[in-house]
Parts: structure tokens; C-alpha cells; sequence
């Protein structure tokens, strides 16, 4: 039931005791503060991290070809491997239960022009499973799509800046792009996260570029995910398999180290998820240490209230308050003042977050931010802290006797 | 309205207990306005802080009003000390942050009664000990006297069947002393019954009943002329 009477009671001792209040609320909103702000700097040096080290799919695999440096099998040292569409089938159908995403890749040097803006750009050719693979975010627009592949469409997906450079202030999208000579639709913008050069990209459709740029089905690179769930021994094993199989196909000798090239990220993701874990364990016991010094805080001041507060207690009692009614008193207006503090340390903590947190990239701090389920798991945390550090006492000094109650001066 | 029976109370010191009531019997009747003497230590202030209920005895029976006062509850005593016991003290005990009406209503508030209907009663007991213009005042802002008044109000204001008062003059002046006293005198002649602690003779000669404690036993119970304070006012 709302006790009208109650609250009357707590707003009036809140009011009445600011001194008290406002020690104990700025307790909880430095403790909530520092905790926000100490998280999200943490955060942020985790966003720089994870964006230096994993732009990219972490469970990409790349394959490429080049010269080989051992005769085998009777063919001679120096014959060039050369990828074709139905090598990227091949891996395709042979893998197809462990590989999550797959794409074909060729490389091209383009002269874009538009209207009287030119500029050369790196051209990739490729599948639409491409999207996924470099984590390409569509601004405007599509990506690359099946039938685009299918029917060799002559369109393009640009890069923000490729967009920025030769359409100045205008859109691209469903405009024409010239490509060496040949006008190319533009159907999507993306942006990457892998910084300026990933932005100053052209995607085309792989048969639209095989057509035009040779008019045969050569690719130079096999990229793909393999499924996530594997670990991180499967996936080494996998990108062996696949270094034998592609071996095997083009009759390269097993010790070639140029011939067939397979890069597996699984290598180096360990070194990377390792310090992302060490990251976190740091985040944690900084949050942890911020929230203990709470905890010891509002326990602090919870039962220095209750003892200034025994008198008032004894004098209540001797009217005839109920322990319940002591208790509740004391309780109410600890998890209150815990509560709106919590919540004003909060608000300050992101707001300074805000405000200088994108000042903040220079020192590898990117983003600093928390999530508010924890900031509002912390505050939580705390008023409860407070709450049974504020029970104990009271709890105790409702049962005293309320002649020592009075007796405390 | 009261009756003590060899009523026994020991505190702890250290290892030894210090023995403060030695089996009192008291019988206190209606309307009647008793004074509890004796030197610091003869037990008179725990004597009525049991009969106050603010205090348990080790041994004896205390009844009031009919009824035994033993082994209760913290919330049974609450709501018998809320029913039947008007308490004021040397010390006034007012809650600093509420003012006079404020403190004036708080039994009423742990009664249960409605907020309008409490502040209408408690501005009536102010206006009774003469504060309705002070109403509004925190303690801190009004004298010694008017604290004491305001004190007497809140213990009437649950209109008590039982009226406790340890030492209420003993932090003020003469003057001021006499006023508090012919207010109790009066409540008494309204037919409240008093009992109250005092080591003043002059005080305890304006009470009807003189009971004096000395280490622990009652030494004197008497009668006397009761002298009328407003002579001295």
C-alpha cells in the first residue's frame, strides 16, 4: 500500500538533513561517476583495439596463387597458378558444409570519371558474399547481388570518399560512373571501418569484370569465412586441408611456399582474442575496485546516519513507532537518496563521456561508452549495498531500548 | 490505574551487577499526582522508565490500567506506549527537524490517524499549552519553556491514560519551572494522572503524593499539601 504519511515523513527528514543527504547522495554519484567513466575509457581502449586488430572477419581465410619454386609431378619450377571460376566452385562445393561465406576477388586499376571529376581507384571484383566478408556497411543503396553476377550487370557499389571525390556534394547513387571508358550504374555507397584507403574502394560484379577486363574466367584471390563455431585448432586444420587440397589440384610440390598461398587469420586471432580477454579482466577489476570503494562508502555513511539518528529513534519509540516502522523510515530514505544520486552519477558519467570522449581518439581511446544495462547494474548494485548497510543498523537500533536511544546524546 | 509489585531490577557493570530496584510496591490510583524523590542512584528515574515501558524489570508485576505489563513485544509495547503513556522529559526530546506541530502530531501519526484529522487535534493541544501562534517554529527558534510546552502537548495529544514526567523543570529556571508545573497542576486537576521524577523539594511539594527511594527501596510514601504553582507565576 502507499503510505502517504511515510513518504511525507522521508521527504521531510531528506529535506530537512541536507547536509546528511547531499554527503550521502554525492558518495553514491562520485562512485557511480568514476565507474562510468573508468568503464568507459576501458571500453574505449577496447574499441581501438578491436578495431586495429579485427576490421575484418577474424575467420577469414585467403587464398592466392602465384609462381611455382619446385618442379613436380614433371611440370617445371616457374609456372605461373592462375585461379579460375571454376577453382572458386571447386572450393565451393568441396567445403561447402564448413565455410560460412565465400567470394572470388580480382584486382583492377581504374580511372573513375564523373562530369569533370577524375580520380584512380583500386577496382574489386567480386561475389556478393563479399559484403560479409570485409564487414562492408551499405550507406546508400545495395551491395553487389546475385543477378548481378548472373547477368554480368554493369553496375558498381562506391566507397563514401570515392563518392565524396568525384560527386562532390551531390549523391551517386542511380547516377553513371565512367570506368576506363564504360559507364557503370552506381547502385549502392558503403562505408568500412578499416579506415580511409577501404572507403576509396569500387565494387563490381566478378562475371561483369571477367567479361570486360580479358573476356575470360581467370580470379586472383579465393576469400572466405570459415564457420564460426569451429576452434581454434579446427580452424588451423581446416586452412592445412585446404593449402593440400588446392596443392594437389594444381600439382604443386608440398614444400612450394609461393605456388598456393593460404593466409588463415585463425593464426593470428589467437594473439588478438588473448589480449581482448586480458583487456577485459582489466575493465573488470577496475569496475569492481570502483564499486567496492562504493559499497565501503555508502556502508560508511548508512551507519554513521543510524547512529547520529539513535536519539530520534529512542524519542520515536517512546510515542509508540514500531520497529517496523523504524526501519522502513531508515531504509526508504537510504535506497531514495542511493537511487536519485545513482542515477545523477550516471547521467554525468555519460554526459562527460559524450563530451570528451570523441576528443579522446588521439590517445587510442575510441568511442568510450557503457552499456546501460551495466551502468544501471552497478547503480543497482549500490543501492542495495546501501540498502543492507543501511538494514544492519537500523534493524539494531529499532530494537534498542529507547531509554539508551534517548540517552545518546 | 498502576500497580508494582516487588519489582526487581539489576544493571550489569563489569562483572558484577549493580542491584538498582530492591522489590518496590507501588499502587498508584486515579487522578492522582505523585512525585518520585530521592538522591542520583536511588533507582527513581529507572523506576519510571519500567513503568514507562521503556525499560524491562528483571523480576515482579507491574500492571496497568489492568492489565500485565510483562515480557512484551517491541510492537506490543509501541502500541502501549502510544495508548497510555503521555512521557516528557528533561531534556524535552523534541526531533529537531520538525516543528512544534509537527512533533505534537507524531503519536498521532503512529496511531494511524489521518493527517488532517492529526494536525487539527495537535493545534488543539498547542493552543491548550498556549504555542498556537508557534505552531510553525522548529524547535531551536523557541525557548526552553516553550520546548517543554510543546513537549507537553505531544504527550497529551495521544491523550494518555498516564501522564510520566522525568524531571520536566530540571533544565529550567525557576520562573519558567513554576509555569510548567501550574500546566501539569492543571492537567491533574483535568483529572490526568501524573507521575514524575524530581530531586526538587519545591517541585515535588506541588504534587499530591511524595514517594522517596533510597538505594533501591521505597523509604516514605506520603501525602501532602499541595502547593499551587500560579501563586509563584
Amino acid at each position: 500500500m502507499f503510505d502517504l504519511d511515510l513518504w511525507r515523513e522521508i521527504f521531510q527528514s531528506i529535506n530537512m538533513n541536507r547536509t546528511r543527504s547531499l554527503l550521502s547522495g554525492f558518495t553514491v554519484a562520485f562512485a557511480i561517476l568514476l565507474f562510468t567513466i573508468l568503464f568507459g575509457i576501458a571500453n574505449g581502449l577496447q574499441n581501438t583495439f578491436a578495431e586495429a586488430f579485427i576490421d575484418d572477419a577474424t575467420n577469414s581465410i585467403f587464398i592466392n596463387s602465384g609462381k611455382t619454386t619446385k618442379a613436380h609431378k614433371g611440370l617445371q619450377a616457374g609456372r605461373r597458378i592462375k585461379f579460375k571460376n571454376e577453382d572458386f566452385d571447386y572450393v565451393k562445393e568441396e567445403f561447402g558444409n564448413k565455410v560460412e561465406f565465400i567470394t572470388a576477388r580480382l584486382y583492377r586499376n581504374v580511372q573513375a570519371s564523373y562530369r569533370n571529376e577524375q580520380n584512380g581507384y583500386n577496382l574489386r571484383a567480386v561475389h556478393p558474399d563479399h559484403q560479409f566478408l570485409e564487414k562492408t556497411k551499405i550507406k546508400e543503396g545495395r551491395y553487389i547481388n546475385q543477378n548481378d553476377v548472373k547477368n554480368r550487370t554493369k553496375v558498381v557499389v562506391i566507397g563514401r570518399l570515392v563518392e565524396e571525390d568525384l560527386f562532390l556534394k551531390t549523391t551517386a547513387l542511380g547516377k553513371y560512373i565512367n570506368l576506363s571508358g564504360i559507364q557503370y550504374k552506381v547502385v549502392g555507397i558503403f562505408t568500412d571501418d578499416g579506415g580511409d584507403n577501404e572507403e576509396r574502394l569500387i565494387y563490381m560484379p566478378i562475371s561483369t569484370a571477367q567479361h570486360i577486363y580479358g573476356n575470360n574466367d581467370y580470379i586472383d584471390q579465393i576469400n572466405l569465412t570459415y564457420n564460426p563455431e569451429m576452434n581454434y585448432d579446427q580452424a588451423l586444420s581446416f586452412g592445412n586441408l585446404i593449402t593440400r587440397k588446392m596443392k594437389d589440384r594444381f600439382s604443386v610440390a608440398k614444400s612450394d611456399q609461393r605456388a598456393i598461398r593460404v593466409r588463415n587469420m585463425a593464426e593470428g586471432t589467437k594473439a588478438v582474442s588473448q589480449m581482448t580477454f586480458g583487456l577485459s579482466v582489466i575493465i573488470l577489476v577496475i569496475g569492481f575496485g570502483t564499486l567496492m570503494a562504493g559499497i565501503v562508502g555508502v556502508s560508511n555513511i548508512m551507519i554513521f546516519i543510524v547512529k547520529e539518528r539513535t536519539k530520534e529513534i529512542g524519542i520515536r519509540k517512546a510515542l509508540g513507532a514500531s520497529p517496523r516502522s523504524i526501519v522502513s523510515i531508515i531504509l526508504i530514505e537510504s535506497i531514495l537518496i542511493t537511487a536519485i544520486a545513482g542515477y545523477v552519477g550516471l547521467l554525468l558519467g555519460v554526459g562527460v563521456l559524450e563530451l570528451v570522449g570523441p576528443s579522446l581518439k588521439t590517445y587510442f581511446i575510441k568511442d568510450p561508452g557503457v552499456s546501460n544495462s551495466l551502468v544501471v547494474g552497478a547503480t543497482l548494485t549500490l543501492i542495495i549495498a546501501g540498502a543492507i548497510a543501511g538494514y544492519l543498523p537500523a534493524k539494531k537500533a529499532s530494537k534498542i531500548k529507547p531509554i539508551v536511544a534517548l540517552r545518546n546524546d | 490505574m498502576l500497580k508494582i509489585n516487588q519489582l526487581h531490577k539489576s544493571y550489569p557493570i563489569g562483572d558484577s551487577s549493580l542491584h538498582v530496584l530492591k522489590g518496590i510496591d507501588l499502587e498508584v490510583k486515579e487522578a492522582e499526582m505523585v512525585a518520585i524523590m530521592g538522591s542520583s542512584g536511588s533507582g527513581k528515574s529507572t523506576l519510571l522508565n519500567i513503568i514507562g515501558m521503556l525499560d524491562e524489570a528483571d523480576s515482579g508485576d507491574y500492571i496497568l490500567d489492568g492489565l500485565l505489563i510483562k515480557d512484551l513485544t517491541e510492537k506490543k509495547a509501541a502500541v502501549y506506549r502510544n495508548k497510555f503513556l503521555g512521557f516528557i522529559f528533561q531534556s524535552f526530546n523534541l526531533i529537531n527537524y520538525k516543528n512544534a506541530l509537527e512533533n505534537v502530531a507524531l503519536p498521532l501519526y503512529y496511531q494511524g490517524m489521518k493527517r488532517k484529522e492529526r494536525q487539527e487535534k495537535a493545534m488543539f493541544h498547542l493552543e491548550k499549552v498556549g504555542l498556537a501562534d508557534w505552531a510553525q517554529h522548529l524547535p531551536k527558534e523557541l525557548s526552553g519553556g516553550q520546548n517543554q510546552r510543546v513537549a507537553i502537548a505531544r504527550a497529551l495529544a495521544a491523550n494518555p491514560k498516564l501522564l510520566l514526567a522525568d524531571e520536566p523543570t530540571g533544565a529550567l529556571d525557576t520562573k519558567t519551572s513554576y509555569e510548567i508545573m501550574a500546566f501539569i497542576q492543571q492537567l491533574n486537576d483535568e483529572g490526568k494522572t501524573i507521575l514524575m521524577v524530581t530531586h526538587e523539594e519545591d517541585i515535588a511539594n506541588m504534587c499530591k503524593r511524595i514517594v522517596r527511594l533510597r538505594d533501591g527501596v521505597i523509604m516514605e510514601d506520603k501525602k501532602v499539601e499541595q502547593v499551587r504553582a500560579e501563586q509563584y507565576v
